[in-house]
């Protein structure tokens, strides 16, 4: 069940926002089905129930721990995922259906993605022809070494191979992959992974710059802090499911998060307490009934053991899935 | 610094080569001193019956097979060292000679197996590799592991059976037609002769290759690279031609060239089934014979021709490895 609360927009601000709507996922759910012990199958529900909205010109981050399945989010979305995985659910862009035939077409186009790990560079091929294969006009290796200097790389790289860079540097041969594209959405991968601080503010900052040539971006992260300082909208991710979708407006005007995981996550920041507590996420072989935060939540009830609680629409694009959410 | 270490490198390789030189030579020559046949009976064959003991004896005196196997065995290292491999018993030329004009002929042989079976081993191994799991992967799997396990003399004679007996396509054996002067011999002749044997040898060089190349296109394909390069919409054939060629090619060609011993092997049998004139079948009728002069030359030989090809593989291997080092393009 949804609720729907309209805040004040008027039907035309309504259109606007869904005619800039860049790409919807709905109920997205990617099960891996795959041999057990002895002779046994066995199925993984590593996305369970994922719901994403994003526009063009937005960074929307979603924010979960290691190992819950984010990278194979991104798979799912752009399908590439491993073949003995099941997806299911609806993915719009740009308010069309992605079908398998238009995922195809859209790869590598529209959809970019920017890897997490640094080996994903082809490691005997110049990185300057890896960048190149990207752009549609000729005479693109000016335009390549152009775009290395606007992400603070020497020209020089372009004739190296992956091996003679160093992590930092590849991952800014990413973003310059991406700014290379004519790519409308950009999905980064935990592109602060293994970065140190400063790097990091670095790395943000050309996430920006993507955000500013007007193309959406999704960052995964388990990095709240550096979704917190780039992203406009921030999606929390646990044991397969959006728990929660929030506006950085809100947070910002001192509004808290509204999920329980989410505050806990906010709470286990160094800045906030550094309160941690035992979040280990029920595993993926686990068939849930109730809430998937049931075990560690600190305000479950009865009901949350017994019934699984829907997302339920806060505003336009703020949503929590929580029976007591802000509570 | 560079020049230092492939300096390094080669005198490495010097001081291994002649130490594995003196172990295998050493041991064939322990091998053939057990060996029942008595040199001067085989030299002298049919006429044995009319030769008197005197001249026997005078025989063995300048064979040198009168002496003790250790001074034997130091007569013809201090030969060797001195660059004389002696006389063969069974051809009574130059041991040298001898080799010549047998390697030339093995030589064509095993080119053409190893050109063939590298390029066929090659694509096999990626047509599997790239449809792991698939009935065309375990097809081509199922045809490895049967060669694999299969003598290359088994398949020289079924070849044999079929082609020669059955089809009457090829000769039945040798290199050339019998009773056929050498300025007659066509090119036509010659091939006809090469074909079966080099077929044995391929086949047989075959599955090492592509299993390897299998194993190595499923690693490259689930490789962090190739996920990244499907993402950006790159698939199929397109997608191996770009990213898969370059990095499973130079590990081919190297185990490739580490291969040498095998056909080396796989070229005595199959000389031996069809009766071919090279190496192989010279280093069994050196054995047969006693004929340790040119047993030995050939050991020396052979061990050279294996070592350049272990040496081949492992300089490929360091080039790459430099080069990636480097930070250069192949």
């Amino acid at each position: 069940m949804h609720v729907y609360e309209l805040n004040h927009e008027t039907q035309e601000e309504l259109e606007k926002i869904q005619n800039n709507l860049l790409l919807e996922v709905k109920n997205l759910s990617l099960t891996i089905e795959r041999f057990g012990k002895g002779w046994t199958r066995e199925r993984l529900y590593v996305i369970r129930d994922f719901h994403l909205k994003i526009h063009h010109g937005e960074v929307v981050a979603i924010v979960g721990a290691s190992g819950s399945g984010k990278s194979l989010l991104a798979d799912a979305i752009l399908g590439i995922h491993p073949k003995n995985s099941i997806v299911d659910g609806m993915i719009k862009y740009e308010n069309e259906l992605l079908t398998e035939k238009r995922r195809k077409r859209l790869r590598g186009n529209d959809i970019l993605l920017i890897p997490q790990m640094t080996n994903a560079l082809d490691p005997l091929m110049k990185v300057g022809k890896q960048v190149k294969t990207l752009m549609k006009q000729n005479n693109h290796q000016k335009a390549v070494k152009q775009i290395f200097q606007k992400v603070g790389l020497d020209p020089d790289v372009y004739d190296q191979i992956p091996s003679a860079c160093s992590g930092g540097m590849i991952r800014k041969i990413f973003i310059a992959m991406a700014l290379a594209s004519e790519a409308k959405l950009i999905i980064a991968d935990e592109p602060t992974n293994g970065l140190d601080y400063e790097s990091i503010d670095e790395m943000l900052f050309q996430i920006k710059m993507l955000e500013k040539d007007n193309k959406g971006v999704i960052m995964i992260t388990h990095d709240l802090e550096a979704a917190m300082k780039v992203a406009d909208k921030i999606a929390v991710f646990y044991a397969g499911e959006t728990v929660e979708v929030v506006d950085k407006k809100h947070l910002k005007k001192g509004g808290k998060f509204r999920h329980p995981y989410s505050r806990a996550l906010w709470n286990a920041l160094p800045q906030n307490g550094f309160i941690a507590i035992d979040s280990t996420q029920p595993s993926a072989t686990e068939k849930l009934t109730g809430c998937s935060f049931a075990k560690q939540c600190p305000k479950a009830t009865k009901k949350c053991k017994i019934e699984k609680p829907l997302l339920k629409e806060i505003s336009h694009d703020e949503m929590v899935r929580c029976f007591y959410a802000g509570m | 610094m560079q020049l230092l270490n492939i300096g390094k490198f080669i005198l490495l390789r010097t001081l291994k080569f002649a130490i594995l030189l003196f172990a295998v030579v050493l041991f064939s020559f322990i091998l053939v001193s057990f060996s029942p046949v008595d040199p001067i009976q085989s030299y002298l064959g049919a006429e044995m019956m009319v030769v008197s003991e005197e001249q026997k004896e005078r025989l063995a005196e300048y064979f040198g097979v009168d002496e003790s196997k250790t001074q034997q065995f130091l007569n013809w290292l201090n030969m060797f060292l001195h660059g004389d491999l002696g006389t063969s018993l069974l051809y009574r030329q130059e041991v040298i000679a001898v080799i010549q004009e047998r390697f030339l002929a093995s030589f064509v042989l095993m080119a053409i197996s190893w050109i063939i079976s590298g390029i066929f081993g090659y694509a096999l191994g990626v047509i599997a590799g790239m449809n792991k799991g698939t009935m065309i992967d375990k097809a081509i799997k199922s045809f490895c592991f049967i060669l694999a396990s299969t003598p290359a003399f088994w398949i020289g004679i079924l070849l044999l059976i079929v082609f020669s007996l059955w089809l009457g396509w090829f000769p039945i054996g040798l290199s050339l037609p019998i009773g056929m002067l050498a300025e007659e011999v066509t090119v036509w002749d010659w091939l006809k002769h090469i074909i079966l044997p080099a077929l044995t040898l391929s086949i047989i060089g075959v599955s090492n290759i592509t299993l390897h190349t299998r194993q190595k296109v499923m690693d490259v394909l689930e490789s962090e690279f190739i996920r990244f390069a499907r993402s950006k919409g790159e698939e199929g054939f397109r997608l191996f031609a770009r990213h898969g060629l370059r990095n499973t090619l130079f590990p081919a060609i190297s185990v490739h060239f580490a291969s040498f011993g095998e056909l080396f092997g796989g070229a005595i049998l199959a000389e031996q089934v069809f009766s071919y004139p090279g190496l192989g079948q010279a280093i069994v009728q050196a054995g047969m014979n006693s004929d340790v002069p040119l047993l030995l030359g050939i050991v020396v030989f052979s061990t050279l021709f294996v070592f350049i090809g272990n040496l081949l593989a492992d300089l490929l291997y360091y080039l790459i490895d430099v080069r990636m080092k480097n930070g250069e393009t192949i």
